[in-house]
């Protein structure tokens, strides 16, 4: 479409206004990387081509009278108020444009169910809020989770060209394979989509659903949680790179080697500063959205940690509530199963000895001796 | 209940403000209905400059996003649920009576208990945000299982959409006795005015579809408190089947908000034509289709859950089918305007505002219509362009052309003509720079519902919420040019509009009597 | 127009519309049971009775490939996962799959497991002649516990499905939680408000 002069004045503008250096004036689908995608993209197009020469028609009908017969110009009323015939052509006409448009879109819908075979299945799991992956062969699993950092957010420091669409952990596909997706979720209804492979699936818990892409070129797609989740559904992005089968093969054995040895000595006694200068990493990337920067938080659905009951008193009930979740508040999740000891250990150091200052903390070796209780 | 005409015996009637507390006047109750629903559409607005103020550049500046959610959620219940349909309720109490030719609604009592069941919903609705922990953020359509997360306010929200329910139940059963029995000697079904038929046919999807909604936030209300497990699939329940239910309420709920718009442009584009519409009867019957319709293509709000192909194939086709009698009424309302003798006074501009843009919302109907399609624009900012072009380009718009339209039969005054053009250039302008480019940033991929964004979608972003203020604003202008018609407008002629032949302006006086048609008038010819 | 008539006539509306708005409150009801049922004969939900089989043919010319997956609803660390994650299968040949639950911990508990599948019209193709989801198991505390499943590829299973999925997720039951020892408590907070 031609840029009109508004838009080049706005964009103008924009160039003057840091947070719109990256603007671009979409006007249409990201080219989608899938052949299905294409196809989809291609059907919209005729559809919308199809919009065009109706709305001339009926638009054009439209400014005609309301340009010549109006009263002004001395139009005299006519007084016909009934026709048959021409009522059953315009019941005919959009019946059959109707019918023309459901062949393209029918053999479209029927494309996009395809069972085959795949070559590799993925499982990604809706967390609040952050993904959970899971390649059911491989054995490779890992959370997902929003890497800009709250800064960005709040504008302390400049927004990067991959503002809120960038994660830790990237999933990671070879190109030219068809890849299965299966959705669930662990606490309410996510939506797993990438527009530029052209999948959007929800994410339901208690069910899998499956999807399946296969992109056919390399790159790093991008794309966001599509189903109100709750506080954080605009921060739980999705990033699919897309590699050459060799990139591919040698991530995973990266993958493999990292989960086979965990990178902290389990057995190590740590120091107070150690954990706490680890743990604010941890805090910043999983705890700072709900209980605030300095553990402020937002009572009373997120308590503060600052002179918080749990956070200030028996060491023990602050590592229950952490790795079990709270019975009282659901907001609060289980980081059990997400965090490592290590990280478990470092956070509950950081907001104790951080942001409080109560004195005491634990080792890694005494999470992992409280999971096994 | 007492009959209708009981209370001619005005001589002990309160006045002040008990007068509206215990009036059972139809054009009180009216009034009553169309103010209410006017400070709800104000209410409803600011929460939507809120989302706008937000969404006007990247990064978090205004909000926190748990209260943005909120925003986008009540933003969606009041403006639904206390914003416009009442304001169409509002409508049919002061003209379905005069147009039909009967002295006041069949229960008039009731009539008046429905009205005063809205405030305290709106209350609770709006005190819901006061609650521990705020009201749902859940958005209006409330999936499960989010709502079973959600504090107290929650619970406050159940509770207004049980009273709304109610109100509108009554509400319609009112309508539809007064329309089938109450009508004048002569007055036949296929003589009506089509805004009655509109209202009968939506009265009965209203009875029809908002106890299928009471029911799934009862369930919801049930598995938060009771230990109950319909949504959660723990207890052998399953979340989807929370979709099901509501959207099976949801999507007759759209035509519920569409239909009476219908009905009122067909009673201006006519008048302002000086000729009558065209195609009367075949005006009926695509309304009739229109609703039965609704009632079977629910689960294209919800084709992500995944659903078997079949389904998805069954779904796609019926929802199609809704392109042709909505079809049938744009082309009989260019049929009515063409070779009239138009003249575009304000009622008559709204009225081509809603033809244009309610065209170009049903357009994007038939791209979302396709299944593949609609996939990729699920939950995208395509889907909110799509639904204000229908709901404010289409419903709102009509509000505005019936207002200005009735006006002078209400209040014996006129508006400002000039100012009442204004407000219409205003508010065109506006919408579709508010929501022209919401098509670019859902066909871009922006999700809704998100309280800050990618960079890429900022430039339209800002476009967007320039828009929604001038929007806003203009919206502020009308009250305006409608507290000076009332204060200081010019007095109305006994016929002000040359085309109109309804009996409201035929067989009654301008400003119509407290009082009308205490004898029904004889339309036997 | 008679007045009394006339409000007679009203009456009557009023209370046959108060039914239908009755009726449509109870049919929001019904479309428990109804959906329920619906996916019973999809076979998407298939808890608790074991199929039946009608076709045992063999069907050796095709492979079909089964995926296992396993997904726990818990926040106290137990884990339930299959043994196999991929198997190669001829529709109408007895399949036998295990899944395994291992409870670290000091809980007893009872769990239920529900099945799910990929693609979801493959449901009705699954055919279980024995299942762990059939019934709640009681999980003892330091517990690993072998759970299987009997089933059958259905030969009229679509000629285009290469590949289906089989995953469960496990709950634990509200309530049926103890300890062995009792100076843990901790709390359950799934779906609880």
């Amino acid at each position: 479409m031609k840029v009109s002069f508004g838009v080049r004045v706005l964009s103008m503008l924009s160039a003057l206004t840091p947070g719109l250096a990256f603007a671009e004036w979409n006007l249409n689908f990201t080219p989608a990387s899938t052949l299905l995608g294409a196809e989809i993209q291609a059907v919209h197009d005729l559809v919308m081509w199809i919009i065009v020469v109706i709305s001339i028609v009926v638009f054009g009908a439209m400014f005609w009278s309301i340009l010549k017969h109006r009263k002004s110009v001395g139009h005299k009323a006519a007084n016909f108020h009934e026709n048959t015939t021409i009522e059953i052509i315009w019941t005919v006409i959009p019946i059959v444009i109707l019918v023309a448009m459901a062949f393209p879109a029918t053999r479209l819908l029927l494309a996009t169910r395809d069972s085959s075979a795949s070559d590799i299945t993925i499982k990604a799991t809706g967390y609040q809020w952050r993904w959970g992956y899971e390649y059911l062969d491989e054995g490779v699993k890992f959370y997902s989770t929003l890497a800009t950092p709250r800064s960005q957010i709040d504008g302390v420091t400049e927004k990067t060209s991959t503002y809120l669409l960038e994660v830790d952990n990237p999933v990671v596909v070879p190109v030219g394979k068809k890849i299965r997706i299966l959705t669930t979720a662990n606490d309410v209804i996510h939506s797993w989509a990438v527009p530029g492979l052209a999948v959007k699936q929800d994410a339901i818990p208690g069910f899998i659903r499956d999807i399946a892409f296969k992109a056919e070129t390399v790159g790093t797609y991008r794309g966001q949680c599509s189903e109100l989740c709750g506080k954080e559904h605009g921060f739980m992005p999705i990033v699919v790179e897309v590699v050459s089968e060799e990139d591919y093969q040698s991530w995973i054995q990266a993958k493999l080697t990292v989960a086979g040895a965990p990178s902290f000595d389990p057995n190590k006694s740590y120091s107070v500063t150690e954990l706490v200068a680890a743990g604010e990493q941890v805090y910043n990337a999983n705890c700072v959205a709900c209980h605030q920067a300095g553990g402020v938080g937002m009572p009373p659905t997120f308590p503060a940690i600052k002179g918080g009951k749990i956070a200030t008193g028996s060491i023990q009930g602050h590592l229950d509530i952490i790795l079990n979740g709270s019975a009282k508040n659901p907001m609060m999740a289980a980081w059990g199963p997400i965090l490592s000891d290590m990280d478990l250990a470092a956070v509950i150091a950081y907001q104790r000895n951080g942001i409080n200052s109560t004195g005491d903390f634990l080792q890694p070796a005494d999470i992992a001796a409280a999971r096994s209780e | 209940m007492e009959a209708a005409h009981d209370h001619n015996h005005d001589h002990h009637e309160p006045t002040g403000i008990m007068r509206y507390v215990t009036t059972t006047n139809h054009k009180d109750i009216g009034s009553m209905y169309l103010w209410f629903s006017f400070m709800m559409f104000l209410v409803g607005g600011v929460m939507a400059l809120v989302i706008r103020a937000e969404l006007f550049q990247p990064g978090l500046q205004v909000v926190e996003p748990e209260f943005f959610n909120q925003m986008t959620t009540l933003h969606g219940l009041i403006m639904v649920f206390g914003a416009i349909m009442p304001a169409f309720v509002g409508f049919a109490n002061w003209q379905i009576p005069m147009m039909i030719g009967a002295p006041d609604m069949a229960f008039p009592r009731m009539n008046n208990w429905s009205f005063w069941l809205l405030p305290p919903a709106g209350i609770l609705l709006m005190g819901s945000l006061l609650a521990p922990g705020g009201a749902g953020g859940v958005g209006w359509t409330m999936y499960a299982p989010l709502t079973i997360q959600q504090g107290m306010g929650m619970d406050m929200m159940i509770f207004a959409i049980h009273i709304l329910g109610m109100s509108s139940i009554m509400g319609s059963i009112n309508i539809i006795t007064t329309i089938l029995n109450m009508r004048a000697p002569g007055m036949t079904m296929m003589k009506m005015p089509l805004f009655v038929w509109t209202w009968l046919i939506t009265a009965y999807l209203l009875v029809a579809s908002m106890p299928v909604l009471a029911g799934a936030v009862t369930m919801t209300l049930t598995d938060r408190h009771f230990g109950t497990h319909f949504f959660n699939a723990a207890g052998g329940g399953d979340p989807v089947l929370y979709q099901h239910i509501f959207w099976f309420f949801g999507h007759p709920e759209v035509y519920i908000i569409a239909i009476p718009a219908f009905g009122v442009i067909s009673e201006v584009i006519p008048t302002f034509s000086r000729k009558p519409l065209f195609g009367y009867a075949s005006m009926v019957y695509a309304t009739g289709s229109i609703a039965i319709l609704s009632f079977l293509v629910w689960a294209h709000h919800m084709y992500t859950v995944g659903m078997p192909v079949e389904a998805q194939l069954y779904y796609m086709f019926a929802t199609m089918l809704i392109a042709i009698p909505t079809g049938v009424k744009v082309f009989n309302w260019v049929a009515t305007m063409w070779k009239g003798s138009m003249s575009f006074e304000t009622p008559m501009l709204f009225a081509q505002g809603f033809l244009f843009l309610f065209t170009i919302g049903g357009f994007t109907g038939i791209v979302l219509a396709v299944t593949p399609i609609d996939i990729q624009l699920h939950d995208t900012y395509y889907v909110v362009a799509h639904f204000h072009y229908v709901m404010v380009a289409g419903a709102l718009f009509a509000a505005f052309a019936g207002v200005y339209y009735w006006l002078p039969k209400w209040i014996g005054k006129m508006y400002d003509e000039r100012l009442g053009k204004i407000h219409f250039w205003l508010s065109l302008t506006f919408f579709n720079v508010t929501f022209f480019v919401q098509h670019f940033l859902g066909l871009a991929g922006m999700p809704r519902r998100i309280p800050d964004y990618a960079l890429q979608f900022a430039d339209w972003n800002m476009v967007s919420s320039i828009g929604a203020f001038g929007f806003g604003l203009s919206q502020v202008f009308f009250l305006y040019v409608l507290l000076k018609a009332i204060r200081s407008g010019e007095k109305a002629p006994e016929m002000p509009w040359e085309g109109a032949t309804t009996l409201e302006w035929t067989h009654l006086p301008t400003p119509a009597p407290y009082h009308s048609f205490e004898t029904p008038p004889d339309l036997r010819s | 127009m008679k007045a009394a008539n006339l409000d007679n006539q009203n009456k009557t509306l009023l209370r046959k519309l108060v039914v239908v708005a009755l009726v449509m409150f109870a049919f929001g009801y019904a479309m428990v049971p109804l959906y329920k049922k619906i996916c019973e004969v999809t076979g998407v939900y298939d808890l608790i009775k074991p199929d039946e089989i009608v076709n045992t043919q063999i069907d050796k010319s095709r492979t079909v490939v089964m995926e296992f997956d396993a997904n726990t609803r818990s926040q106290v660390g137990w884990e339930l996962v299959p043994v196999e994650v991929r198997m190669n299968v001829h529709p109408g040949e007895l399949v036998h799959a295990t899944f395994r639950l291992t409870n670290p911990t000091d809980t007893i508990f009872d769990a239920q497991a529900i099945p799910s599948y990929g693609p979801q019209h493959a449901a009705q193709y699954v055919k279980k002649l024995e299942c762990f989801c059939f019934t709640q198991q009681k999980i003892n505390a330091h517990e690993t516990r072998d759970f299987s499943v009997v089933f059958v590829i259905d030969p009229s299973l679509p000629i285009d499905v290469g590949t289906v999925t089989l995953s469960y997720t496990m709950f634990e039951i509200e309530g049926t939680r103890s300890t062995v020892d009792s100076t843990v408590e901790v709390g359950f907070r799934a779906f609880k408000s």
